[in-house]
C-alpha cells in the first residue's frame, strides 16, 4: 500500500516538473542556457577632421529605432560642441556645432542596438510618393529601353528588380548601360540609376546604407542595398545579384543617395564604423518579447524579485540539488560523513572561497580547532563552556589567519564570512566527540568523507549551466523531490558494503 | 563489481539500505524506541518480567547528586558508568576497585575522583547521548565474567549478541573485547564477532573489522568450537524481549556472569550488520523464513525451536 502511494506522488511530482519545464522551454522559449546568441549589437561611429578655427557643423546618420530595431541606448562623446538631433525623409541624424575649434576633432556616437527576428508578417507600410526621375534626352531613352528589356524578361516585381540589377552589372557592359553609366558602373552608381528607372515604372525605390553585423570588428565598410516596395512593405535587394537579400545579418543605417556625414567649416572627414555583438543574458531575449503568455510566466518566476533577493535564490534553489547528492553518496557510495547535511553546509561555505583553497584552509581550522580542544579537555570543563571556549579560540584563529595571509598577500580567497564560522566550530565539535570515542581513524575516515562530498556538491553547484537552469526552471525541483523520494525506499547494496561483505560472497 | 553484487544477494546479505527500510522503519515503532534507548527504562522492564539485569546501584540526574553518589559507592568492589541513553559503547566506564581516593579502570589506568565526575558530568550533558539531549548517569553492577572467556578474551566483559525477529532468534555472535577496543565490547570500536551456531551454541569464525579471523588478534587463542553455557536459557531470554519491548527487529546484547549466570545488559533497536560477517552468511534469508511463519509460533517455547531448528 505504501509503494503505491509513493510512486503515485513521485509519478506526479515528475510530470508536474517535467511538464512546465518542456512548455516553458520549448513553447515559451525560455533559455536554456545561460547567454544565448543575444541580438544585441554595440556599434560606434568614430568621426574626425580638421577644424580651421571657425564655426563648424559636422552631420552624422544615426540608426533610427523602427519595428525592427530598437535603440537601446546611445551616448555622445563631443566635448564642447552643441548637439541636436532631427529626422528627416525617414533618417535620423545628428548635427554638433561649434562656433570655433581649430585643429584635429575627434567625436564619438555609440549606441545598442537590438534586432528583432522577423516573426509573422511584416508590416504594411504605406507606398512613398515617387520622386520623377531625372533622365534626360538619350539618358532617358537609355533608361526606357533598360525598363522594356528587363520587364520583357520579368514576370512580378522581385524578378523585375533582379533582372534590372543584372543587367546593371553584366559585363560587359550592355550599350545602354553604358551610356548612364560609363564603362566601369560604380556601385552607388549603379543603384541610383536603378532606383531612378524603377521610378520610370512608379515603382518605389531607395537605396540603403548600412552594415554587416560582426561579432567584432573595427572599421567596417559600408554596404548598399536596394529596398523596393511592392504595393504593401519594402523589399531589400542585393546590389551584385540582385536577389531578396535576406537582413538578418545587415544593419541598415541610413537611406538615400547623401553620405554618412558632411562637414561645414572643417576638412578631412573621416567616419569609421566599428560593430559588435554584446554578449546579454538570455533571459532577456524572453522579457523583451511580446508573449504574453511567457510574460505571465516571468512574473511568477524569481525573475519578479528584487536583484538582491534574486541572489540570494540562485544560491538557495541550489541546496535541494546538494542534498539530493549527498542523499546519492550516503546512500548509494555508502560514503560516511559527518551529519546529514553538514557536507551541504560546508559546500556553501566553499561557495565564498575557491574549493581548493577552501579545503585547505577548512582542514587547517579544524585541526587547529581540534588541537585546542583537546587541550580544554585536559582541564576538564563541562562540555558547555568548553564548546564556548573552543568557539572563542577559533574565532581567534581565524583573526590571525586573515592577518596573516593579508600581509602576506595571498588574501583573497580567504574570504571569510560568519556562516562558515559556524559550520567549522560544529564540525570540530562533531570531528573531537567521534575521536574520542571511536578512535582518530573513524573521525579522519568521516571527515574525509564529508570534505569530498562537500566538493562535489560545491562543483555541482558552480557549473554554470545548472545555476542558470534552476533558476529560470525552479520547476526542476519537483523531479529532484521525486528522486530523493525514490531513493528513500533503494534498499539495494551500498557499494562500499560490497567491499565490506566481500567475504560472505562466496566462490568468485 | 556486479558479480560481487550478484553473489551477495545470492548469498542473502542484508544491506543497510534494506535493513533500515525493510526491516527496522517498518516493524520497528518510533514509540517504543525510548524502551531500548533509554537503559533506565530497559532495566526496568526486564525487573518487571522477572529478567535478570545487572544490579543496579544508583543513577544521577543532576550534577549536584554525583557527589552524594560517590560516596554510596566508596564501597563498592567495582562498578561501572554508563550514559542511560548512550550508544555504540560511548561513555561507559568500567571500574575495577577503588585505591585510596583513585580508582582503577579497566584498562588499568588509574583515574581520580575528580576525572571520574568529570566524567559523570559529561554524561549528564548529554555528550554520549543520541541526539546530545541531557542524559542521565547509570551506575550499575560490574560483571564478573564467566572463567570460560578467560582464554580466549582479553580484558573486558565478553557479551552475546542475538538478533530477534518477532521473538525468534535469528542470529547470534559472541563479542570479545580487545586492546584496540580498550575493553569494550562494540565492534566498531574494535572487538571481535564470533558466529555462533543457532542449535548447539558453539562458536564458528570471527571477524574483526571487516576481515575474517581464526583467533583472537591479542591471545592468539583459536576462537571456534568454545561451546556457550546455558545456551537454550540465552536464546530463550532473547525471545522474551519481543513482547517486553514491542519492536520488531532488535538486538539482545547477554552476558555471562561467572556467579549470576546470563544477564541481559541492552537490547539494540538498530543492530549492526557485522553479524553477518561473523556467522559468515547472510540475514535477510533468515529473516525472510521468520517472516513467513512467525504468526504460526504461539510462545517463546515454539519460537526458541523453530530457531534452532531452522537455522
Amino acid at each position: 500500500m505504501n509503494k503505491i502511494h509513493l510512486f503515485v506522488v513521485v509519478l506526479l511530482l515528475m510530470t508536474v516538473g517535467w511538464v512546465v519545464f518542456a512548455y516553458k522551454a520549448f513553447v515559451l522559449h525560455f533559455p536554456l542556457r545561460p547567454h544565448a546568441t543575444s541580438n544585441v549589437w554595440n556599434i560606434e561611429a568614430g568621426v574626425s577632421f580638421e577644424a580651421q578655427g571657425k564655426p563648424t557643423k559636422v552631420a552624422l546618420f544615426i540608426p533610427k529605432s523602427t519595428s525592427r530595431l530598437a535603440v537601446l541606448d546611445e551616448s555622445f562623446v563631443s566635448q564642447g560642441f552643441g548637439l541636436t538631433t532631427t529626422i528627416e525623409d525617414g533618417n535620423r541624424r545628428a548635427e554638433w556645432s561649434i562656433r570655433k575649434a581649430s585643429g584635429k576633432q575627434t567625436l564619438y556616437y555609440h549606441a545598442v542596438l537590438r534586432l528583432v527576428e522577423h516573426r509573422g508578417a511584416l508590416v504594411t507600410v504605406k507606398a512613398p510618393q515617387v520622386e520623377e526621375p531625372d533622365f534626360e534626352g538619350a539618358n532617358l531613352a537609355a533608361a526606357q529601353a533598360i525598363l522594356s528589356l528587363v520587364k520583357a524578361q520579368s514576370a512580378d516585381l522581385p524578378s523585375l528588380v533582379g533582372a534590372l540589377l543584372q543587367k546593371l552589372n553584366s559585363r560587359p557592359v550592355d550599350n545602354n548601360v553604358a551610356l548612364l553609366l560609363g564603362a566601369v558602373p560604380k556601385e552607388k552608381e549603379m543603384l541610383e540609376t536603378a532606383v531612378g528607372i524603377l521610378a520610370l515604372e512608379d515603382i518605389p525605390a531607395r537605396i540603403v546604407h548600412g552594415i554587416r553585423l560582426e561579432e567584432a570588428a573595427r572599421d567596417v565598410p559600408i554596404v548598399h542595398w536596394l529596398e523596393v516596395h511592392d504595393g504593401k512593405s519594402w523589399q531589400a535587394f542585393g546590389v551584385k545579384s540582385g536577389e531578396p537579400v535576406g537582413e538578418d545579418d545587415l544593419l541598415p543605417w541610413w537611406r538615400g543617395n547623401q553620405p554618412l556625414g558632411q562637414i561645414k567649416g572643417g576638412t578631412k572627414l573621416k567616419i569609421k564604423l566599428s560593430v559588435s555583438r554584446k554578449e546579454e543574458a538570455a533571459i532577456e531575449g524572453v522579457r523583451g518579447g511580446g508573449d504574453r503568455l511567457a510574460q505571465l510566466f516571468l512574473k511568477f518566476s524569481p525573475f519578479s524579485l528584487p536583484l538582491r533577493t534574486q541572489a540570494v535564490y540562485r544560491v538557495l534553489l541550489l541546496i535541494p540539488l546538494g542534498a539530493l547528492l549527498i542523499t546519492i553518496l550516503r546512500n548509494i557510495v555508502g560514503l560516511e560523513t559527518f551529519g546529514t547535511f553538514m557536507p551541504v553546509l560546508i559546500a556553501l561555505a566553499f561557495r565564498e572561497m575557491e574549493l581548493l583553497k577552501g579545503l585547505f584552509f577548512f582542514s587547517l581550522v579544524v585541526g587547529l580547532g581540534l588541537a585546542v580542544r583537546f587541550y580544554f579537555e585536559k582541564l576538564q570543563l563541562l562540555l558547555i563552556p568548553r564548546l564556548a571556549a573552543v568557539l572563542t579560540v577559533v574565532v581567534l584563529i581565524l583573526l590571525g589567519l586573515s592577518l596573516i595571509t593579508y600581509q602576506l598577500g595571498i588574501e583573497h580567497g580567504l574570504a571569510v564570512a560568519l556562516f562558515p564560522m559556524v559550520i567549522l566550530t560544529m564540525t570540530i565539535e562533531r570531528m573531537s566527540i567521534i575521536w574520542e570515542e571511536s578512535g582518530p581513524a573513524v573521525a579522519l575516515k568521516r571527515g574525509a568523507g564529508s570534505l569530498l562530498a562537500a566538493a562535489l556538491v560545491t562543483i555541482v553547484m558552480e557549473i554554470e549551466f545548472v545555476v542558470h537552469l534552476i533558476f529560470v526552471f525552479p520547476e526542476l525541483l519537483l523531479v529532484v523531490l521525486a528522486m530523493v523520494l525514490l531513493l528513500g525506499r533503494y534498499t539495494g547494496y551500498r557499494l562500499f558494503e560490497l567491499m565490506r561483505f566481500k567475504a560472505l560472497a562466496g566462490p568468485g | 563489481m556486479f558479480g560481487i553484487l550478484a553473489r551477495l544477494k545470492a548469498a542473502g546479505v542484508l544491506g543497510l539500505n534494506r535493513r533500515n527500510a525493510c526491516y527496522i522503519l517498518p516493524y520497528n515503532e518510533r514509540r517504543f524506541y525510548p524502551r531500548v534507548d533509554d537503559k533506565l527504562l530497559t532495566k526496568q522492564l526486564m525487573l518487571q518480567a522477572g529478567l535478570p539485569v545487572p544490579e543496579l546501584y544508583g543513577v544521577a540526574e543532576v550534577n549536584y547528586q554525583v557527589q552524594g553518589l560517590m560516596q554510596q559507592l566508596s564501597g563498592r568492589p567495582g562498578f561501572v558508568v554508563k550514559p542511560a541513553k548512550g550508544s555504540g559503547g560511548q561513555g561507559i566506564m568500567v571500574l575495577l576497585e577503588a585505591v585510596k581516593d583513585m580508582y582503577r579502570r579497566v584498562d588499568g589506568v588509574l583515574i581520580s575522583a575528580g576525572y571520574l565526575k568529570l566524567h559523570v558530568f559529561n554524561v549528564l550533558s548529554g555528550m554520549f547521548s543520541l541526539g546530545g539531549q541531557p542524559d542521565k548517569a547509570i551506575i550499575e553492577e560490574r560483571i564478573d565474567p564467566n572463567p570460560l572467556f578467560k582464554k580466549i578474551n582479553y580484558r573486558g566483559v565478553p557479551d552475546i549478541r542475538i538478533i530477534v525477529l518477532f521473538g525468534v532468534p535469528v542470529m547470534a555472535m559472541l563479542r570479545l573485547p580487545t586492546s584496540m577496543s580498550r575493553g569494550k565490547a562494540n565492534l566498531h570500536l574494535g572487538a571481535v564477532g564470533v558466529g555462533i551456531e543457532m542449535a548447539s551454541g558453539r562458536t564458528l569464525v570471527g571477524v574483526h573489522g571487516n576481515s575474517v579471523i581464526f583467533e583472537h588478534p591479542d591471545t592468539a587463542q583459536s576462537l571456534a568450537g568454545v561451546k556457550i553455557p546455558n545456551w537454550d536459557e540465552l536464546l530463550h531470554m532473547a525471545s522474551r524481549c519481543h513482547e517486553l519491548t514491542g519492536l520488531g527487529y532488535q538486538g539482545v546484547d547477554i552476558v555471562l556472569d561467572r556467579a549470576k549466570g546470563p544477564m541481559i545488559l541492552e537490547i539494540n533497536a538498530r543492530p549492526g550488520l557485522n553479524i553477518q560477517l561473523a556467522n559468515g552468511t547472510g540475514l535477510l534469508k533468515r529473516l525472510k523464513v521468520v517472516e513467513q511463519h512467525w504468526r504460526e509460533l504461539k510462545n517463546t517455547v515454539q519460537r526458541v525451536s523453530f530457531a534452532k531448528e531452522h537455522f
